[in-house]
């Protein structure tokens, strides 16, 4: 009846897992008690978890992932801890706790904290960039999401009922298969991978099609916004590499579940076949995390120094550069597996490669930076601190292309310190950036910056102490993945990349508390303009903070670059139509979480083989499919006259707002840029 | 210029007590030049990161919002000149790195034989849970956890594994390469001096995998052939049934000599895992690496 | 009067619009079910010598099967095109009769497949024999398995026919099922001549 599962998958086995599993299900309790007390259950369905306005997804999305954050890093801090203290003795943690730390804190990482961090970031800006009032397919849109967060829920019930994959981020086989690894963790993992990958790939559909065919009116490619740029080469890769994640997990899930031998040592098995496989998804997905991210540094340096993006055209085409140049240079995650060295030379170079319009996107950063007027944001911290940090890991990463370092580095925490080195600057502090920059046109106020600040050096300079040293113990050749060692010379670095990773939580709880102040503090700090930078230039500073639900009362049309920024030149930007027309929006659909729901019980169901189950929530997924389609009418009508009501308060509440800044007012050349004329 | 920045380089690492970490202080030819390709690379990429650091610093303090001095040129948004550096720079970075890379990647094969007027040492390495099994085929005798081989003499390893994917490396020497079951990978090492260096297993395998390291110790050739009788010494022989025990996980395995091993012991490990139908060529590496 | 219509037109063109965006969209979905093919017939590839001692290709195609799945799986596309051919002239009988011809051909078509992967089960030649025999079930049964949820496709596109009519929805869904039957059948092709075919040979 119940398959594998028993009692026995309860965490008993070490107080810390206990207290792992009491404070998920502790926390999961508190979260459904606060919402009862509060009664918030009808207005949690009904305006959220339904939603299908691309904006609240794109909210559910980032709390998602700042929820996972938070799991991911707590995994951080443990691992940190137990190397600090794990010099000829087992620390805290045993190894087969060790193994699952490290493994979810990458699998967490990177698919439950950074694709719906940008996934999320897309839906809020996207849309609204292009003069858009949804996403293409609306439905799909929160069909993805439901599909991500079930995965990251089978993630999180690990923590609960049974184990998580010792196996590594990577689940390279034919330690990840059914001999090595009975237990069910890989199951877990390659359930969650599986679900949430399907929702990256409609995500991914979704988007293509979006910025493609629903682009305002004049809006040629060319006059797109950067970061719409990125996110269309970023969705394209989407689309083109995650199929090959889902055949690594399901051939691997085969193995698993009915004993083939795809990567098996015996029967004729290829272990070489998945790690290709594996890569094949994987280099590509570190561009479709990064793309994103550049496009908001893109963002963030001219709307936040008052100035035209410098170099747009390099821009664009180094994004198509790096798009395409990320599918020919996977083989370099295994130069040190005995390949030729023409082959490896040749990948080394493709790779290498890539640093080139990188390197150019740097420099155009900068120089939009050159002759701007800086306005010292958060933002704006963080785009300087992946500057600054950012050229050490390419460089890092440029040194392990060479395949001859490599095999000095491979698997050694130099690696370790590399990625995260390319990761927490470009991936992190680049949507961290973009959530600071679009906080407000989401929420309708801005986020406190005092604690932004504190928050942004918190991280900075413990990112540095807690990865710099794991750059010197790759040159002690420690390995990576390490749950105790015998050198009594790298615990030193150890002890400081723990504290450095001390400095970091700190950094977490500036961004706690600046969170909290902010939701207090609303009013003082409400967006009545929809502007809030002063000096927006693309549509999404068009309309109001936060956007009706149908984004534009009339779509714009597009004349040029930075369309919004020339529209307040020419005092067309706020221009009142003659009249409205009815706008139609798609209506809330229970079928997206509902599906979400059915997969995480399908993945559950699947890794304790219960098969029942498996059939029975299969069986309800196509169920729900079908009446689906069967709905010809999912949109509801807002009148003329309702969007006109909606219009007036907007342009009242504008008229309120204080839109000359003080400092401008002593700045002849500055004040030119600002509105000539706001909402006449 | 090259020696400059090598000392310049060698001189950082020292100040943060890196001096004697195997991988600045290389103990074998191998290691050597993967080291000085590596702070050569380095201090040609400094050519781009100074600068960028130096306009990200200066930037940011000119042309900070409440500046009124400074310039404000709000649609500068192209230049070719500019634009031509910015491009170019960091080509020719690659161009000359690429070049470099391409040379020493050639020049590095793992599996290319050292030149040196000595005949190598062959040793197959089989890699278990989570210990290091290390055949001299020449010599008959087989030890676990322990490589003993003459300084100044080229090292010729054969590589499997009897179990997950592992990698083997010793820091101090150079080139790590992957062991993989019923795959045969090579590499080829050689130790300058005497002396004793951390060897260890760098792909994560499993419970054991923390502990899974083993001593390279290199001698001078009279010291290893009086280590060669030593281990003659010794009352185990590795026959079928001991290496069926052997090859059972096991953590923190005490180095163990065996006086005997069973002929192609090596070869065998390999095909029990081959397909019984196509045993040919398959032995002779990865696929990908023919 | 005369005001509402126009903004129906509008109205219509939007959902025109949107119909035209979700065959692009399907077109897309396409592409990565096509590089998940292509990864399995990779995998294949590289898999196909790695028998491990089990029964090959050699000894379990049957040339007779393998060239009446073909021939049913072809026809049934061709019929798929009458179907759309009357749905374009707007026959719904004729829609309903087509695509019942079609839902026929490609049961058939699985029908014969279960049965010949049965049937190597049955002689010991089950995916879990050999590295072959994995990426064989594996490649060839997530074909059968496409053409199976393309059969319950067509079942819900006939009710919807015979419910609702050749409405717009319908004629676009009909387009988007009928990319996907066409796509299927290129894989077929595919397999005949990548797995069967050298198999046989």
């Amino acid at each position: 009846m119940l398959g594998k599962l028993t009692i026995d998958a309860l965490p008993f086995y070490s107080w810390v897992a206990m207290g792992g599993a009491g404070v998920t299900v502790g926390g999961a309790l508190l979260v459904m008690a606060v919402i009862t007390y509060f009664g918030k259950w009808r207005y949690l369905w009904t305006e959220w978890l339904t939603s299908l306005d691309h904006k609240r997804i794109g909210i559910m999305y980032i709390v998602l992932a700042l929820v996972m954050l938070v799991r991911g890093f707590v995994d951080a801090i443990m691992m940190r801890a137990q190397q600090a203290v794990a010099l000829n003795s087992e620390g805290y943690l045993p190894p087969d706790h060790f193994d699952q730390i490290f493994s979810s804190h990458g699998t967490i990482m990177i698919f439950f904290m950074a694709m719906p961090f940008m996934t999320g970031l897309l839906n809020i800006a996207v849309p609204l960039q292009i003069g858009a009032r949804d996403v293409a397919f609306p439905f799909l849109n929160s069909v993805s999401l439901w599909m991500t967060a079930g995965g990251a829920a089978l993630v999180m019930i690990s923590l609960v009922i049974g184990k998580f994959s010792t196996a590594g981020w990577t689940g390279y086989p034919p330690y990840s298969g059914i001999e090595y690894s009975p237990d069910v963790g890989v199951d877990y993992w390659i359930c969650a991978l599986l679900i949430s990958g399907v929702g990256s790939t409609l995500a991914g559909v979704n988007f293509v099609v979006t910025i493609i065919k629903r682009r305002a009116p004049g809006m040629t490619l060319m006059r797109m916004p950067l970061f719409t740029w990125t996110a269309l080469i970023s969705s394209l890769l989407m689309v083109f590499a995650f199929p090959a994640l889902t055949v690594a997990c399901a051939l691997l899930g085969l193995d698993r579940f009915f004993g083939m031998h795809f990567f098996t040592n015996e029967d004729g098995g290829n272990l070489m076949n998945y790690i290709n496989l594996f890569w094949i998804w994987g280099h590509p997905e570190v561009y479709i995390l990064i793309l994103p991210a550049f496009g908001i540094f893109s963002e963030v340096v001219s709307t936040l120094s008052a100035k035209r993006l410098y170099g747009y055209r390099s821009l664009v085409y180094a994004t198509i550069a790096i798009g395409l140049l990320s599918f020919c240079v996977w083989l370099h995650h295994f130069f040190t597996m005995g390949s030729s060295a023409n082959v490896n030379a040749v990948f080394g170079v493709a790779t290498m490669i890539i640093a080139v319009p990188t390197g150019v996107k740097i420099f155009d950063w900068l120089l939009t930076l050159f002759r701007g007027r800086i306005r010292f944001h958060p933002s704006i911290y963080w785009t300087i601190g992946f500057i600054v940090t950012f050229v050490i890991g390419g460089m890092s990463g440029v040194l392990l292309a060479m395949p001859p370092v490599d095999y000095l580095f491979h698997n050694s925490t130099f690696l370790v310190a590399h990625f995260h080195n390319a990761i927490i600057p470009g991936v992190l502090f680049g949507y961290l950036a973009g959530f600071g920059l679009w906080f407000p046109k989401a929420m309708g106020f801005k986020l406190n910056e005092p604690w932004g600040f504190r928050a942004f050096w918190c991280w900075l300079i413990g990112f540095y102490f807690a990865f710099m040293p794991l750059y010197v113990l790759g040159f002690h050749g420690m390995a990576r993945r390490m749950e105790t060692y015998n050198v009594a010379e790298w615990q030193p670095y150890l002890v400081v990349a723990a504290l450095g990773a001390v400095v970091i939580l700190c950094g977490v709880v500036c961004q706690v508390i600046q969170m909290t102040l902010s939701i207090r503090q609303w009013r003082q700090e409400r967006d009545l303009t929809g502007d809030p930078w002063i000096h927006g230039r693309s549509l999404e500073w068009m309309t109001s903070s936060p956007p009706p639900p149908y984004n534009f009362a009339v779509i714009p049309t597009v004349e040029s670059r930075d369309a919004f920024h020339e529209m307040k030149r020419r005092g067309t930007a706020y221009r009142r139509p003659a009249r409205y027309e009815d706008i139609y929006m798609p209506k809330n659909s229970a079928v997206g979480p509902l599906l979400g729901g059915l997969a995480f019980l399908l993945g559950f169901a699947a890794v304790w083989h219960i098969w029942w189950l498996v059939a029975a929530s299969a069986l309800a997924i196509l169920t729900a499919v079908v009446i689906r389609c069967f709905d010809d009418d999912p949109d509801y009508c807002i009148t003329a006259a309702e969007v006109e009501a909606i219009e007036d308060c907007r342009f009242e509440a504008m008229a309120l707002a204080d839109t000359q800044p003080e400092e401008a007012a002593q700045d002849p050349a500055f004040a030119a840029q600002m509105l000539p004329a706001r909402a006449t | 210029m090259m020696r400059a920045l090598l000392f310049g380089a060698c001189l950082l690492l020292g100040g943060c007590g890196l001096s004697t970490a195997p991988i600045v202080d290389p103990k074998g030819p191998v290691s050597l030049v993967e080291r000085d390709l590596l702070f050569t690379a380095a201090g040609v990429m400094l050519i781009v990161l100074i600068p960028v650091w130096i306009m990200a610093v200066v930037f940011v303090r000119r042309y900070r919002a409440t500046n009124r001095k400074a310039a404000y040129r709000p649609d500068w948004s192209f230049s070719l000149p500019i634009e031509f550096v910015v491009w170019s720079v960091p080509a020719a970075i690659v161009v000359t790195l690429g070049a470099l890379l391409w040379s020493h990647t050639h020049k590095l094969d793992p599996y290319r034989s050292l030149d040196s007027g000595a005949a190598a040492l062959q040793v197959e390495v089989v890699a278990q849970d989570w210990k290091w099994l290390f055949i001299y085929p020449e010599q008959q005798i087989a030890v676990v956890n322990e490589l003993v081989f003459p300084s100044g003499r080229p090292l010729s390893l054969r590589i499997t594994s009897d179990t997950v994917m592992n990698s083997f490396f010793i820091p101090a020497l150079g080139s790590q390469i992957y062991a993989m079951a019923g795959m045969q990978t090579r590499l080829n090492l050689k130790a300058d001096e005497p002396g004793r260096f951390m060897g260890r297993n760098m792909q994560y395998s499993g419970d054991g995998f923390s502990h899974q390291h083993f001593e390279a110790i290199s001698v001078s050739q009279e010291d290893f052939e009086a280590w060669v009788a030593k281990v003659k010494q010794s009352s185990e022989a590795l026959d079928g049934a001991a290496y069926a025990t052997l090859a059972e996980p096991s953590i923190k395995h005490p180095v163990t000599y065996y006086s005997a091993v069973e002929a192609n012991l090596f070869d065998s490990i390999i095909e029990k895992y081959l397909d019984p139908g196509m045993s040919h060529g398959t032995t002779s590496g990865s696929s990908l690496g023919q | 009067m005369s005001d509402v219509a126009p903004a129906m037109d509008a109205r219509a063109r939007e959902e025109a619009e949107n119909l035209r965006q979700r065959e692009f969209g399907f077109w897309l979905y396409l592409l990565s079910d096509a590089i998940i093919f292509a990864l399995l017939f990779m995998t294949y590839v590289v898999m196909v010598d790695s028998t491990a001692g089990a029964l090959t290709g050699r000894h379990l195609f049957s040339l007779s099967n393998t060239f009446l799945e073909t021939a049913l799986l072809l026809f049934s596309s061709i019929t798929f095109g009458f179907a759309w051919l009357s749905a374009r002239a707007d026959r719904r009988a004729h829609v309903l009769g087509w695509l019942a011809v079609t839902f026929m051909l490609g049961a058939g078509f699985v029908l014969l497949e279960v049965n010949e992967l049965i049937g190597m089960v049955e002689a010991g030649a089950g995916p879990g024999e050999s590295g072959f025999l994995s990426a064989f079930f594996t490649l060839v049964g997530t074909h059968g398995l496409h053409v199976s949820f393309g059969l319950l496709f067509i079942l819900i596109m006939s009710l919807q026919i015979a419910l609702r009519g050749l409405n717009p929805y319908a004629m676009s869904r009909l387009y988007r099922l009928g990319l996907f039957w066409h796509f299927l059948d290129i894989v077929w092709i595919g397999i005949f001549s990548v797995v069967y075919l050298p198999g046989i040979l």
